[in-house]
């Protein structure tokens, strides 16, 4: 702890780091089954309005607004899922954006929507200005401890059969199918533990961070998921994880070019896409880069790209 | 609630929703891509349209071309940095997307250091908007120029892509960019005048949409990003005629939701039909082939 606050990097901002890395973990299942879906900040909006409405103005401990907010993520992905995930790569992608909005709109006008319906005013999710005092129920450890789980049991996922599934359906759709997988099946799954995932990430850092608001969770939430996933590279795990750290520690360790932030953002993402097409933590990728830039030219084929 | 009134404001709004859309659906008809910076690109446009006139103290009717100019050449470059490099990779489509995205953040980032973050406006004065008289609904000088310079660069995009050689190759390396080369057409070149293209008619919807609500930030483009990407769906991905009429009808969506009292919802209504055409009618409300099915 001493040698992270050393470089910049104080407790309340490691637990943004394994935050985001849970969120890309999120991203990544659907990544890694080949679905560009963009839904994880609106199952993410879902889970923390449902996750703090519960803990805050039901008493609930924060185990209970962590399950209810995970359960009311999976319960709506499933009817989300079913019909658009049919769609594949770009179309995909802007079905997502769309629910993405949708969840973002409906939330910000959830109070006036239920008064009007149950025709007696109701406060819950107090519009634009988002809830404040959220009870501080979150500690560090819970999030080491969360982030421990959940890699374990990703670990143990891709050597499972319903892992190998997921591979094979990235590889090529129509070949898993033809192999007796239940492409269906598969997707919709992946889709809903993904948005479990957002869900619980964030329940626990509401409960932090201490406020929130609609605006928290719009387009830019989705891409800085994305960048988490897509910076780290999915081709393993460990990706997102790294991803998700290091987006979030750079601007604190770089505080002196804190205006410039946005910008290295982008330029990082920019590079990475263009030099390191699979991300950080990809060996192969390094290699790739390292022979380029020694101007001499690979003899192994090219592997086809994921995600 | 004043039906031709909304009628009038849904036409010159259209207008530029088309504009805008029309940049989308051009790069992607060309190149198979969804370019997410295209709404940065707008935004720049609006900003340098805005400098013409009060760092330069130019007339109001340059900041169009100025900022069609300017606007192109970032799309220029936005093709070299972000596009280029992938495609002699043979990335798939969702890198392009990924790296459109990244470049997005960098454009919004430099203008919020060149420009700031306060809304600025054109110096008063500048924008014709007395209503006109003697007519049942109210107008406003710069709504009709705004509709007028709309329909002109609609015409011009439709004439150069239909009707000329350049057009034509353009038509020709959308179709099939192998088949295209070994005719001798330069795919490279044709990317880049794609970029070129799209990113003049961002820049002059970015103005036109500066000059109608006279506020800009550097994220005036995130609200347009989106309803343009409702527009490209509505019309079909990467149809133009498509991305015309999908401006105009969201356009009118929008205002009515407005007029008839549910401003809240406008986005959210706007949205569900996105949704709804990606689901049951992914080649666009006016398309007849399907050429990729989703």
């Amino acid at each position: 702890m001493e040698l992270l606050r050393s470089i910049g990097i104080s407790e309340p901002v490691l637990q943004f780091m394994l935050i985001n890395a849970i969120l890309g973990l999120s991203i990544y299942l659907t990544l890694f089954t080949g679905m560009f879906s963009l839904a994880n900040a609106g199952f993410m909006a879902i889970g923390t309005y449902t996750g703090v409405i519960l803990t805050q103005q039901f008493g609930l401990p924060l185990w209970g607004g962590l399950i209810g907010g995970m359960l009311l993520a999976g319960l709506i992905a499933l009817p989300i899922g079913l019909p658009v995930l049919r769609l594949r790569d770009i179309y995909l992608a802007i079905a997502t954006i769309g629910f993405g909005e949708i969840v973002r709109i409906l939330i910000l006008n959830f109070d006036p929507l239920v008064s009007s319906i149950v025709g007696q005013p109701i406060k819950m999710t107090y519009g634009a200005l988002g809830i404040s005092g959220i009870p501080q129920l979150t500690q560090t450890w819970h999030l080491v401890v969360f982030l421990i789980i959940i890699s374990y049991c990703i670990a143990r996922l891709h050597r499972s059969r319903f892992g190998r599934a997921m591979a094979a359906i990235r590889q090529d759709e129509q070949a898993a199918a033809n192999m007796g997988i239940n492409v269906v099946y598969v997707k919709n799954m992946v889709f809903i533990l993904s948005a479990v995932l957002a869900a619980a990430a964030g329940v626990l850092k509401a409960h932090f961070a201490r406020t929130i608001d609609p605006g928290d969770y719009g387009f830019s939430q989705a891409v800085d998921i994305l960048a988490f996933a897509v910076l780290g590279g999915t081709t393993t795990f460990v990706g997102p994880i790294v991803g998700g750290f290091v987006l979030t520690a750079m601007p604190e360790i770089l505080r002196d070019f804190k205006q410039y932030r946005g910008i290295i953002n982008g330029v990082i993402l920019l590079l990475v896409i263009v030099y390191l097409p699979g991300g950080l933590v990809n060996p192969a990728g390094w290699a790739r880069l390292w022979q380029r830039l020694r101007g001499k030219s690979s003899f192994k084929p090219v592997e086809a790209e994921t995600g | 609630m004043n039906v031709t009134q909304q009628i009038v404001n849904a036409i010159w709004l259209g207008g530029v929703y088309s504009l805008f859309a029309l940049g989308y659906a051009l790069v992607f008809s060309v190149l198979g891509v969804l370019n997410l910076a295209h709404s940065a690109v707008f935004m720049w446009g609006a900003f340098i349209g805005l400098t013409v006139v009060t760092r330069f103290s130019l007339p109001i009717w340059l900041a169009i071309p100025v900022a069609m100019l300017g606007a192109g050449i970032i799309g220029i470059i936005l093709d070299l940095v972000a596009f280029a490099p992938l495609r002699r990779r043979n990335a798939p489509r969702i890198s392009q997307l990924i790296s459109s995205i990244g470049a997005a953040i960098l454009l919004v980032n430099i203008a919020q250091f060149a420009f700031g973050t306060q809304p600025q406006r054109f110096p008063s004065g500048t924008i014709p908007n007395q209503a006109l008289e003697g007519l049942p609904f109210r107008i406003t000088p710069i709504q009709v120029i705004i509709l007028i310079i709309s329909l002109v660069l609609m015409a011009l995009l439709q004439y150069l892509v239909m009707r000329t050689r350049i057009g034509q190759a353009m038509r020709a390396v959308a179709f099939n960019q192998r088949v295209a080369g070994l005719l001798g057409i330069n795919s490279g070149g044709i990317f880049q005048l794609t970029f070129f293209l799209a990113g003049a008619l961002a820049g002059a919807a970015g103005v036109l949409y500066g000059l109608a609500y006279n506020s800009m930030t550097p994220f005036m483009g995130d609200g347009v990003a989106l309803k343009g990407l409702t527009v490209i769906v509505l019309g079909g991905l990467g149809n133009i005629q498509g991305a015309v009429v999908g401006g105009f009808l969201v356009a009118a969506l929008e205002v009515f939701s407005i007029a008839a009292g549910s401003s809240n919802y406008r986005d959210a209504i706007v949205f569900t039909l996105l949704f709804l055409i990606l689901l049951f009618r992914p080649q666009g409300l006016v398309g007849q082939k399907i050429e990729t099915r989703a």
